[in-house]
């Protein structure tokens, strides 16, 4: 979520029950301006939190200019002082996937993985049991980046797409209609297209190639791993995912009010195909 | 000249994009009967004296007052304009066309009102038409060469165009009419290519695309309103000149919207809107009854009861404690759960109430509260459950008395443990729950051991609609109502804790007893309790207590030995709380689990980590921070205490955290239907060698008793004989 429109926000994320307490808010607006200025971002989003055993981790995105190119993670655990995580990598991502558990909420903690590893010594081949250590904050870049190439939502028409290649803030976006808000078509994955280029020809020629650019989430696998409800009346389209339970997507149909934040314990949710 | 014409005349076909325009043209003459008369008479006389008298018809449009009001004049005028285009390049093939023409002219005389329709936007056009475009453009990009088929289909067609609403404005129809003009004209260009082969056709140049395609641009209607900008603009210059007003260029765009609006006086989207907001109003309509409740008749009496009343929790007191913890549901949607759970303890005889939290679904969500009805006051539930089971047993017994010859299966149903009373053990408390405040709560019913057994088997997600069937292994005793029930029943044995003291054992409880068969499960308030510094309660778990029961895993709080013997040995067995699968003890060991009021700290692991996180709210402000606990082991269970007030609250899916992903459980081993006997089993058939031997020794056995009948037989006759 926007970290300028922080505070409405949250009170419309609000209905998922985990928010922010009044000191957290109002460390991260104050924060969150500083961020922005020392980083030189584009815009500051405020990602969400990820609950650890000992202590929380808040995390907060930077934008650049171009929305969809790579966005820098910052974390801390006191809503004040900021770290900037490095981007997150293939290995990274292999690495931490044998680590299952909650989060410590020290970024310093060494997950211990015993893996057997083939070990040539000369000629002989066997296989040793090597401990790996896995840092926690490789694991939470790991993680933040799962969730965000996973589940971040955009509606459609946010973002436009220019010839030239860079993808802008739609400054005309009014916000999706009541109709629109309900279905799972109208809203995209922030991240970069990985099935556009496997639609049909005859779906391509639907599809507005400015504002067409990313995957709609209704192709989502296992379907039905996206919860709609609408909340206060027909006031607010609430998305949250089944996936990765913690992440909340809001939308006010009609105005440009949209965000969503992850409040959670940074765990997949691989039981889905069970509990449908 | 000659091809300016024809390419006048086909970027007129062209931009019709009005389902009466063209008609109107090719009927010109009808409206103008004598125009068209003459017109065809000239056509009839030849090509070259044709020229002459239509120098007259192309005066009229120019003549006459053109106003918007009056299209039909201006039809008229354009129709007398078109002809006299179309017809001057056709010298040699008017003939066909115009004794097409004629013939069209009787039926549509007769349709001169009708087919006349003033379409808003089409009168000027042909007027502009005129002033504006004289370039040259193709026409014809195709001379195809059509026999009397065309006119044929021509004159077909003509009449179905006359039916036809006019005030459709598809464009197909326009494709369509513009495929009949294009056909039209170029039927004509090739004839006349024929006769006039020295005439030369401009091979469409580019700049003629270019126009063209612009034209085709500017006339492309748009999905929202229908409209096309050609249209527009041209109605928009037409209102200008007649009205000719000062400073027409600042108000352009008010005079465009005027014309926008002159239209459409009835939106017809506002029948979309109307059914896109109905349910948004419904609900402001339905919370609206929540705020007035407030206001009913009520004397001073009543007010001071419901002072008095302590049923309703101060829910605002406490959302604004959870808010210290980050956890909530926004201060006005709280405000509203207040109001609603007014209106319940309003309606319901109610002692003690509570806010119990908010299960999320996957289409809608439930408010729970949790409550406990006054003494005497509760309402009995039919115990439906066990009617039906004794009548399947005695069924079942009736069956196997009838038909006794079957073999009798060794399975027998293990018992249905009942379930507890209302007011203990699980069924402690009654939940009421509700999709959104405003809506009625709705009651669910109490919860049986055997639906917690299996709630503990399966993970589900809630859909949010209480009659929902839940199909899942093992199969759940119920639908959704009873597993939100289960839950709930699970979430509160695990996770409801208070700051120790804050609840004893009242005193009629007598001394602490070592069966454990009897736990104790009532408690009171300790009006003693003096509090605990906040900071205790953080650092450790053991300030804190469960104030509900266990559920053992046999699914209630308190045992029941489904074998009903007298006397049972006392098992020590302490199973620890978190433990999920309880195994069924096959004999009857009597399950036994912490009893009441123990601390959080015996609370078993979750795979090294303690299964609750205790947090101070800000470590900005300690002095008035209150102590946070949090669960590990359901995500969502909140606690929070600032010393002296404590509270309880759950916001979240309803699951249970489990480091290891779900399995589920697999089914159990096939029973043995029936016992096996010889009669029943099935024997290998004898191999060759075994019949071969089996007969070879039955007829040894034959022939030794042969022998011995023979040696009777022998013998009795020889006896005969003597």
């Amino acid at each position: 979520m926007d970290a300028e429109s922080l505070l409405l926000a949250l009170e419309l994320a609000s209905g998922s029950g985990q928010g922010l307490s009044p000191d957290r808010r109002a460390s991260l607006l104050t924060s969150l301006m500083l961020v922005k200025r020392d980083y030189r971002f584009d815009r500051v989003l405020f990602w969400g939190r990820i609950l650890g055993l000992v202590a929380d981790y808040y995390i907060a995105q930077g934008v650049s200019e171009d929305q969809l190119a790579p966005r820098k993670t910052l974390y801390s655990l006191n809503c004040m002082e900021w770290s900037l995580l490095p981007p997150a990598t293939k290995e990274m991502e292999t690495q931490t996937s044998v680590v299952k558990g909650r989060f410590m909420g020290d970024p310093s903690h060494e997950y211990e993985h015993t893996e057997l590893q083939k070990v040539n010594e000369g000629e002989k081949v066997f296989e040793e049991e090597v401990v790996v250590q896995i840092k926690e904050e490789t694991r939470l870049v790991s993680v933040i980046d799962q969730i965000d190439k996973a589940v971040a939502v955009i509606p459609r028409g946010a973002l436009f797409k220019t010839p030239f290649g860079p993808i802008n803030v739609n400054r005309t976006f009014e916000g999706l209609s009541l109709s629109e808000a309900k279905k799972l078509s109208s809203y995209f994955h922030f991240r970069e297209p990985v099935e556009l280029k496997n639609k049909t020809l005859l779906e391509k020629a639907e599809l507005d190639p400015s504002l067409d650019f990313m995957d709609s989430l209704e192709h989502d696998i296992p379907k039905g791993s996206w919860s709609v409800q609408m909340e206060r009346g027909n006031a607010l389209v609430v998305l949250r995912s089944l996936l990765w339970p913690g992440l909340t997507f809001y939308h006010a149909p009609r105005t440009k009010n949209y965000g969503y934040i992850y409040v959670g314990t940074g765990e997949k949710n691989l039981d889905l195909p069970f509990m449908l | 000249m000659e091809d300016s014409i024809p390419v006048n005349q086909k970027i007129k076909h062209q931009e019709l994009g009005e389902t009466g325009r063209p008609w109107e043209e090719t009927v010109t003459t009808s409206q103008a009967p004598e125009l068209g008369l003459s017109e065809a008479l000239e056509l009839e006389q030849g090509p070259e004296t044709g020229l002459q008298p239509r120098s007259s018809p192309p005066t009229m449009p120019l003549s006459g007052a053109r106003t918007p009001d009056r299209p039909v004049d201006d039809l008229v005028g354009l129709r007398a304009s078109f002809p006299s285009s179309a017809f001057q390049e056709l010298p040699s093939t008017l003939s066909p066309l115009a004794l097409a023409r004629q013939d069209f002219m009787a039926p549509w005389q007769s349709d001169k009102t009708t087919s006349v329709i003033p379409e808003a936007e089409t009168p000027h056009f042909g007027h502009l038409e005129q002033l504006s475009d004289k370039g040259g453009s193709t026409l014809h990009q195709t001379c195809q060469s059509k026999g009397n088929t065309f006119h044929q289909s021509q004159q077909t067609k003509y009449p179905l165009y006359e039916l036809r609403d006019v005030s459709d404005h598809t464009s197909k129809q326009k494709e369509l009419r513009f495929d009949i003009f294009q056909e039209d004209d170029s039927d004509s260009n090739c004839h006349l290519d024929q006769p006039e082969s020295g005439a030369s056709q401009v091979a469409p140049s580019m700049l003629e695309i270019a126009i063209q395609n612009t034209k085709a641009y500017l006339l492309k209607t748009s999905s929202k309103s229908g409209l096309n900008l050609y249209d527009h603009l041209s109605e928009m210059l037409t209102k200008v000149l007649d009205k000719r007003p000062e400073n027409a260029v600042d108000i352009i765009e008010n005079i465009s919207q005027d014309v926008k609006m002159e239209h459409f006086s009835k939106k017809l989207d506002t029948l979309q809107n109307e059914n896109e907001m109905l349910p948004t109003y419904e609900m402001a309509e339905k919370q609206k009854t929540l705020f007035l409740q407030g206001n009913v008749e009520g004397a001073d009496q009543e007010l001071e009861d419901e002072i008095a009343e302590h049923a309703l929790p101060n829910i605002m007191e406490s959302a604004f404690y959870f808010e210290q913890a980050g956890v909530g549901l926004g201060t006005d949607e709280t405000y509203r759960i207040f109001l609603a759970l007014k209106q319940l303890t309003d309606t319901h005889p109610i002692q003690k109430c509570r806010f119990w939290g908010k299960i999320l679904g996957l289409e809608m969500n439930y408010i729970v509260a949790e409550v406990e009805f006054r003494e005497g006051e509760d309402e009995e539930e039919v115990e439906e459950e066990d009617v039906p089971e004794e009548r399947d047993n005695g069924d079942s017994e009736a069956d196997e008395d009838d038909e006794d010859e079957l073999p009798r299966p060794f399975y027998k149903a293990p018992q249905a443990i009942p379930k507890e009373e209302s007011r203990t053990g699980a069924n402690k408390y009654v939940y009421f729950v509700c999709n959104e405040p405003g809506r009625p709560w709705v009651k669910l019913p109490a919860v049986t051991p055997a639906q917690i057994v299996i709630a503990r088997k399966i993970k589900k997600f809630f859909t949010g609609r209480l009659d929902t069937p839940i199909i899942s292994y093992p199969p759940f005793p119920g639908n959704e109502s009873n597993y939100l029930r289960a839950q709930i029943a699970r979430i509160s044995a695990g996770t409801h804790v208070s700051p120790l003291g804050f609840y004893h054992f009242g005193e009629e409880e007598g001394e602490e007893e070592e069966e454990i068969e009897s736990g104790r499960d009532s408690f009171e308030e300790n009006p003693d309790f003096e509090g605990i510094q906040v900071i205790d309660l953080v650092e450790s778990l053991s300030n804190w207590v469960h104030h509900v029961q266990h559920i053992l895993p046999q699914g209630r709080c308190n045992w029941f030995n489904p074998i009903q013997k007298s006397e049972e040995e006392e098992e020590e067995e302490d199973e620890e709380k978190e433990d999920e699968k309880g195994e069924e003890p096959d004999d009857t060991e009597q399950e036994v689990g912490p009893p009441l009021l123990t601390p959080i700290s015996e609370d078993l692991e979750i795979q090294n980590t303690s299964p609750w996180t205790t947090r101070l709210s800000s470590n900005l402000i300690p002095q008035y921070a209150i102590a946070v606990l949090r669960s590990n082991l359901w995500p969502g269970a909140y606690a929070f205490s600032n010393g002296k007030k404590f509270e309880n609250f759950y916001i979240g899916w309803g699951h249970k955290y489990s480091p290891d992903s779900y399995t589920p459980p697999v089914p159990p081993p096939v029973y043995q239907e029936y016992p096996s006997g010889p009669e029943i089993t099935e024997m290998d058939d004898p191999t060759v060698e075994e019949e071969q031997a089996f007969r070879a020794a039955q007829e040894a056995a034959a022939n030794s008793t042969e022998e011995n009948e023979e040696t009777e037989e022998e013998e009795d006759e020889e006896d005969d004989y003597d």
